[in-house]
């Protein structure tokens, strides 16, 4: 067999697999946000937050919950990290500095997991247990509850209340996110991944005299990275380190949990909006964009062009042989059309196309199937739109799911997909126009064009994936990556629950034969054609200056 | 005024109970349950999949190592010990740049791009020592034998595995270095390759520290 079609039967292989556990999955977090049960452990966990999780939130109530919460989060790794130099359990490592721990602190709060610190010889065991790992499982947990908060919009008629966000929260670490994580963990660790908490240790070679290594909870946290499509790798490598992936199979499983939920959550949507068949159509779109952008990826990999790589005879450069390109090519995609940003290969080498797919997929705002949550709720933002869009062609005024969209929802939607576009913009130009930022640019022309382009783009869209030949630790790129990540992650929340706050308060609007039928394949490829074409207008003279004017050289 | 003071402290109160609370579920009780399950079930693979040659470890069958000569007086990089097989190029490793006083096994990319003239002239000069080591007497190899993992830096940098391609170019040449016979390195080699998981997951590949440790015992038992 060959490497391409071996390619093509893990794709289908992953396929199978995430089919077979979307039914189950799905009916079982819808499950968990309309319980009215609380379990024995969680009602210790009301009691120690000091909050009722039967009382019912209006949106702003809902979202100032998220705020408190994430701003504690981000204070708290803060110090945690400008503390590292005298807590005990941090391997003797020193404290990390001011812009730094800021950067790092938004970064995993946002679920984006951008890495300008060199994980093995930059943050201790304590760090790393019990400060970002935390924040892999509760910023995805935030994002679920977001999500369902919307859905519940949806789902609900003349009433403001959205559910409780404590309750969100906890449900969703505690009944989801956990048990999957232990799961995944366990299984890691059966492969090869380290999970230990042992210092640092020499440890013999073959030629002689011998290599440090430092232990560490590489398995627990490496599970729930993928899970919670956070991304921020254990090791500078991430899972490109043989200690957190370490053969062909957890290579694949890996990319199995990164896209397990954001699939799931459409059967969730469906159950909870009363119809399967609208998260079914949710799904297909998800699932089109993903398999196109796969099928993309592993033929410019394949082909392999650009100088070096036609040298070398193959795109091998920065992938690890037991992936290859096949293996290397689906991790990629589904890392950047998630807001994962863990990587198994280095996309700053891969084909000038190659990185440009990588790029697209997270300016698409990380929708197919997108991260923990916010794939969900990001990918029913652009649903509205469709719906406008399509209600425009016919002069109807547009519902979607038995609600109007009228001009306050159409603003809050427009809100939404404008921010994330304008942070990259403009942090983009603003690097490339001042004198310094430019200098940290590895390769030179358009490719070191496409570097500065793809931290911002990571940034504001949560991802945390790197063209890494950029020195992203100057006082500049912290400074401002940290910025688009904490507005490119809360303002769009902000839109969503507004938006949810406003379609919960109207009563529904019968379906008549004129209503489009948004269940339907139609809608689907209305839906598609949308994002990509809303998608494309807005970057592609961005793109033209970087990936594709090297793609194309 | 005050009550909203008042609101937003009590809020951000909540705020930090749930946070902690929720550290102690997922950043004290699920790691240490996870690690006591792994030192219990797996406890070789937990700590690093240590191997083993004469009772002494040899490293980790996962991590990539280097088999290089001592440095030369005035030498910058070592030459490759032509004696063992050798691994993936790591261009990318960088250097222990904070908490110096360790010197830990670092990880890591070139980073370079497709069109990078730096990366062009890595992969040109790999070529070319491959080709030059690799060519013993009766056996010359040609540049388009030479496959892209041999002349390519991986991503971790730590890459524990070659390509049966790569394992097989250097055949010859491990032969003749160690006074063995061509067809037992063949079969040495063979032995290593571990082929497609299930037939279809990953690529095949030849791990080299394992190699090297089986190619030390053929050569004690000459």
């Amino acid at each position: 067999m060959g490497p391409v079609s071996a390619g093509v039967l893990q794709l289908i292989a992953l396929v199978g697999a995430l089919a077979l556990v979307y039914i189950p999955l799905g009916d079982h977090m819808a499950r968990v946000y309309s319980s009215p049960k609380h379990l024995r452990v969680e009602k210790w966990i009301y009691k120690g937050i000091g909050a009722d999780p039967d009382t019912e939130m209006t949106w702003p109530a809902y979202l100032r919950g998220i705020l408190a919460f994430s701003a504690v989060g981000v204070l708290f790794l803060y110090l945690l990290q400008r503390l590292q130099g005298v807590l005990p359990g941090s391997l003797g490592f020193s404290s990390v500095n001011p812009a730094q721990s800021f950067n790092t602190a938004v970064s995993f709060v946002t679920n984006t997991n951008w890495q300008s610190y060199y994980g093995e010889q930059t943050m201790g065991h304590v760090v790393q247990t019990a400060g970002l790992a935390v924040q892999n499982f509760v910023s995805a947990a935030v994002g679920m509850a977001v999500a369902v908060a919307l859905v519940r919009g949806f789902a609900r008629s003349r009433t403001g209340e959205l559910g409780n966000f404590w309750s969100d929260l906890v449900r969703g670490t505690l009944r989801i996110l956990v048990p999957l994580a232990a799961i995944a963990a366990v299984v890691l660790v059966a492969c090869g991944v380290i999970q230990n908490f042992s210092g640092i240790h020499e440890v013999g070679r073959f030629m002689g005299g011998s290599q440090q290594w430092n232990g560490g909870a590489v398995a627990s946290q490496e599970a729930i990275k993928e899970l919670g499509t956070n991304g921020g790798g254990y090791f500078n490598a991430n899972s490109a380190h043989p200690f957190e992936n370490p053969t062909p199979f957890t290579n694949l499983f890996e990319v199995f949990l990164i896209l397990v939920i954001p699939f799931a959550l459409t059967r969730t949507f469906g159950v909870l909006v009363g119809s399967v068949r609208q998260g079914y159509a949710i799904l297909a779109t998800m699932f089109t964009i993903w398999l196109g952008f796969t099928a993309l990826m592993m033929w410019t990999e394949f082909a392999h062009h650009g100088p070096a790589l036609q040298a070398a005879g193959g795109a091998m450069e920065g992938k690890e042989v037991r992936f290859g390109v096949g293996g290397s090519s689906i991790f990629a995609v589904a890392t950047t059309l998630t807001s994962t940003g863990a990587v198994d290969s280095f996309h700053s080498s891969f084909t000038g196309l190659g990185g440009g797919i990588t790029m697209l997929s997270m300016m698409l705002g990380e929708i197919a199937p997108g991260g923990t949550g916010s794939g969900l709720y990001g990918i029913l933002i652009m649903a509205v739109i469709a719906v406008f869009i399509a209600g425009l062609m016919v002069g109807r005024t547009p519902e979607y799911l038995g609600k109007k969209i009228g001009g306050r929802e159409m603003k809050l939607a427009a809100c939404y997909i404008l921010i994330t576009p304008a942070l990259v913009l403009v942090f983009t130009a603003a690097s490339m126009a001042l004198s310094t930022p430019p200098h940290s640019m590895l390769n030179s022309g358009a490719h070191g064009f496409s570097e500065v382009l793809y931290a911002f783009t990571s940034a504001a869209n949560n991802n945390g994936s790197a063209f890494a030949g950029l020195n992203a630790n100057t006082d500049w790129y912290n400074t401002t990556t940290g910025l688009a990540m904490l507005l490119g992650r809360f303002l769009p929340m902000v839109f969503v629950l507004a938006l949810a706050g406003s379609l919960a308060g109207q009563k529904p609007v019968p379906v008549t034969a004129g209503t489009l039928r948004t269940e339907k394949p139609l809608f689907t490829g209305l839906l598609v054609g949308a994002i990509l074409i809303i998608t494309g207008l807005t970057y592609f003279p961005a793109l033209a200056l970087g990936p594709l004017a090297e793609g194309l050289a | 005024m005050n009550n909203s003071v008042t609101n937003t402290a009590r809020l951000l109160g909540a705020g930090l109970r749930a946070l902690l609370v929720l550290t102690l579920v997922t950043g004290v009780i699920y790691p240490l349950a996870v690690t006591g399950i792994a030192q219990a079930l797996f406890r070789d693979k937990a700590n690093g999949s240590e191997i083993k040659a004469d009772g002494k470890v040899v490293g980790s069958s996962l991590i990539g190592q280097s088999y290089d000569l001592p440095l030369k007086k005035g030498q910058e990089t070592p030459d490759p010990d032509l004696k063992w097989f050798q691994g993936r190029p790591a261009n990318g490793l960088g250097a222990n740049g904070i908490n110096t006083r360790y010197k830990l096994i670092l990880s890591g990319a070139t980073n370079l791009a497709a069109d990078s003239g730096d990366l062009l002239k890595q992969v040109e000069d790999a070529k070319a020592a491959v080709v030059k080591d690799n060519s013993v007497p009766g056996c010359t190899v040609n540049p388009s034998q030479v496959p892209a993992d041999a002349v390519t830096s991986s991503g971790s940098g730590l890459d524990p595995a070659i390509s049966p391609a790569y394992a097989g170019l250097q055949v010859h040449r491990v032969a003749a270095k160690n006074g063995l016979p061509v067809a037992q390195v063949e079969k040495l080699v063979e032995d290593h390759t571990d082929g497609r998981t299930l037939g279809f997951i990953g690529e095949p590949r030849v791990n080299v520290l394992e190699l090297n440790t089986a190619l030390k015992g053929l050569v004690a038992h000459k």
